[in-house]
């Protein structure tokens, strides 16, 4: 658990507002950012494909004499898919392609100021010699007919090299964000969720805690307990129930897994919180 | 199991109830502004009612105070979670300062493009002086030993020019356009030279080694080719088919390089800097170059595919390559605006 919420910290960078406040910002991670990048290569093939294909039809349905300015339109569309797209997204509102933006994560300026387009071009540009330079390679050399096997390995060598690049640096950064000065951070959109301790359950009102049974546990375990009702799995919550019931000495029903952690969550909560205010954080149950 | 007491109860309902009543009065700003912040992501500020584009700020504000509060008293972490990220989202939002298109556009073309341009002067001399050692070196290896032209110029780019055509061939492809295919034409190559641009840019990163490279074989590409001409005595015409356009193209590849170029040696001479904050300085004005290096290729592109293939007259040639140099070079060194309050 330990090593969990320190690799959890090593993520973390604090973002204060003007107003002073730390908004403690989450840098997202490696596999988050493949998987946005994934999605929006599929969005642009998809996207070249059906330009071509109308391209195509266009160019028979029209007769030869389209050719030229369907040839002018494709050339154009590609180009832009394949230089404009990331930097179209990017420069709006929400800073995110929409790749980014389904995985929820947005690029923003490290300084912490407003993302400016030239950062957004710079950024992408860069993308140029990460990805298209070393396929580019490795495709016009099959090509050629002279793919031998150390232009192949120095191709992938050099994708990896930049592929790789962000897990070898703290802050995640690929080649475009260490030029352009950005960084690329969570920002998922969440909704407002019921405040658990003020669930009103008949069931719940008939459990009573003492002093020392809502000592046993600190906040720590109070987070982990307020993921375990959210999630409301039935199996998870008899388990938790019955751990919490064994060690504070307290039996409830087997069917009554819910509701006994209902009122143990907010009993526990509203300790915790009276603590705060007098100034004493129990981080978790080891604390005294 | 211990008896329960009473009182310890009581005393956690006291800190409860009021927890509670804090998210209760809370709870209907926090909705309006994730409400209107919805909104004004989606679409532009414009759609907002006076009243409401006053009252985002407000709302920004108390969202971030509620988070205060909720972080040093509350113990609900979904709910911190929650005004975490609808802080972070207006912080996103309210810090972003968005100007709107029109006027980026036109804060690019007065400002920042010869901007740019005039910061990277140095660079920018470095590179054509490159491109023209690249030239002599070229014209040199040729007029030394024919076999060179082979090397340095792939044969699919050559089309059958080379040190043993006729003089008439040669001058027949200075003057016949194919006009089938002119616009399509110059539509491929404004794409392709904008990959260069990107490349020469992109391969700075290298301690701008790559790019120095680039620069000098594309010098060399240009010398081989010119000394074929100039032997069989077209020097003057190959320079009015290559002017039209190459004043323009051959500035604009320049002034890539000049770009990849600032980044390589701010990465391997950051100075007082940093070197990441070196690097992402270079970076943010090599970009914008490119984006001007782009809309120079396109000029480029049109008078390549176009031009050349109606202009077939050497004094007109000149005289719009000349011309297009002059213009170029006014705009980005002599024309500025002087820029009136922040931007």
């Amino acid at each position: 658990m330990a090593t969990a919420r320190r690799a959890a910290l090593a993520t973390m960078r604090s973002l204060i507002t003007p107003e002073g406040v730390d908004l403690q910002i989450k840098l997202a991670d490696a596999g988050t950012r493949a998987a946005a990048f994934l999605l929006d290569v599929v969005f642009i093939a998809t996207a070249a494909i059906a330009v071509t294909i109308i391209a195509i039809f266009g160019v028979t349905g029209f007769g030869t004499d389209k050719l030229q300015p369907l040839f002018i339109v494709w050339i154009i569309a590609i180009f832009f898919l394949r230089n404009v797209y990331f930097i179209a997204f990017e420069a709006g509102r929400r800073a995110s392609t929409p790749g980014k933006r389904i995985i929820g994560i947005r690029v923003a300026s490290r300084n912490g100021a407003g993302l400016s387009v030239d950062q957004v071009i710079a950024r992408n540009l860069m993308r140029e010699i990460e990805v298209f330079l070393p396929l580019s390679i490795i495709a016009g050399r099959s090509e050629m007919g002279v793919a031998d096997t150390l232009t192949t390995v120095f191709g992938l060598v050099w994708a990896l090299l930049f592929a790789l690049f962000p897990l070898f640096n703290r802050d995640r950064l690929r080649i475009g964000d260490l030029l352009a000065g950005t960084w690329v951070v969570e920002a998922p959109k969440r909704t407002l969720m019921e405040d658990l301790s003020a669930r009103k359950d008949p069931v719940a009102r008939t459990f009573q805690f003492s002093h020392a049974q809502l000592d046993a546990y600190g906040i720590a375990e109070l987070h982990k307990l307020e993921e375990v009702l959210r999630r409301d799995d039935y199996f998870a919550l008899r388990a938790v129930a019955e751990t919490i019931g064994r060690k504070i000495g307290s039996t409830p029903q087997a069917h009554d897994a819910r509701p006994f952690l209902t009122a143990y969550y907010g009993d526990l909560r509203a300790h915790l919180e009276r603590k705060l205010l007098l100034g004493k954080r129990k981080e978790d149950k080891h604390q005294r | 199991m211990t008896v329960p007491v009473p009182g310890d109860a009581r005393r956690g309902d006291a800190v409860r109830q009021s927890l509670a009543s804090f998210r209760r009065e809370r709870e209907a700003d926090w909705q309006a502004f994730e409400a209107l912040l919805a909104r004004v992501e989606k679409r532009a500020p414009r759609t907002l009612s006076e009243e409401e584009l006053l009252s985002l700020p407000l709302l920004y504000r108390s969202a971030l105070s509620s988070l205060s509060v909720a972080r040093a008293t509350s113990l609900d972490s979904a709910l911190i979670a929650y005004l975490e990220s609808l802080s972070l989202r207006g912080y996103f939002y309210l810090y972003g300062a968005r100007r709107g298109l029109s006027q980026r556009v036109g804060d690019f073309f007065l400002h920042d493009w010869p901007g740019a341009m005039r910061d990277l002067w140095r660079e920018t001399l470095v590179s054509v002086a490159l491109m023209f050692i690249g030239v002599g070196a070229g014209a040199w290896l040729v007029a030394s030993d024919k076999g060179w032209f082979d090397a340095i110029i792939p044969s699919g780019l050559a089309a059958g020019r080379g040190p043993d055509a006729s003089a008439e061939m040669l001058r027949s492809m200075l003057y016949d356009g194919d006009n089938g295919f002119l616009s399509g034409f110059a539509a491929y190559l404004f794409t392709h030279n904008v990959q260069v641009a990107i490349l020469a840019f992109a391969l700075g990163f290298a301690f701008a080694v790559p790019t120095v490279l680039l620069m000098l074989f594309n010098g060399c590409m240009l010398g081989a080719m010119f000394q074929v001409y100039w032997a069989k005595g077209l020097g003057m015409e190959l320079g009015g088919w290559l002017a039209i356009h190459g004043t323009t193209e051959l500035f604009a590849i320049a002034l890539a390089g000049a770009a990849g170029i600032r980044i390589g040696t701010r990465i391997a001479f950051p100075g007082e800097l940093t070197r990441m904050t070196a690097a992402a300085h270079a970076g943010r004005i090599a970009a914008t170059a490119i984006v001007g290096v782009s809309v120079m290729l396109l000029f480029a592109g049109l008078l390549e595919g176009i031009g050349r293939q109606t202009i077939t007259s050497d004094v007109t040639r000149y005289a719009v390559g000349g011309g297009m140099l002059a213009l170029w070079i006014g705009y980005f060194y002599l024309f500025q605006v002087v820029r009136n309050g922040d931007r």
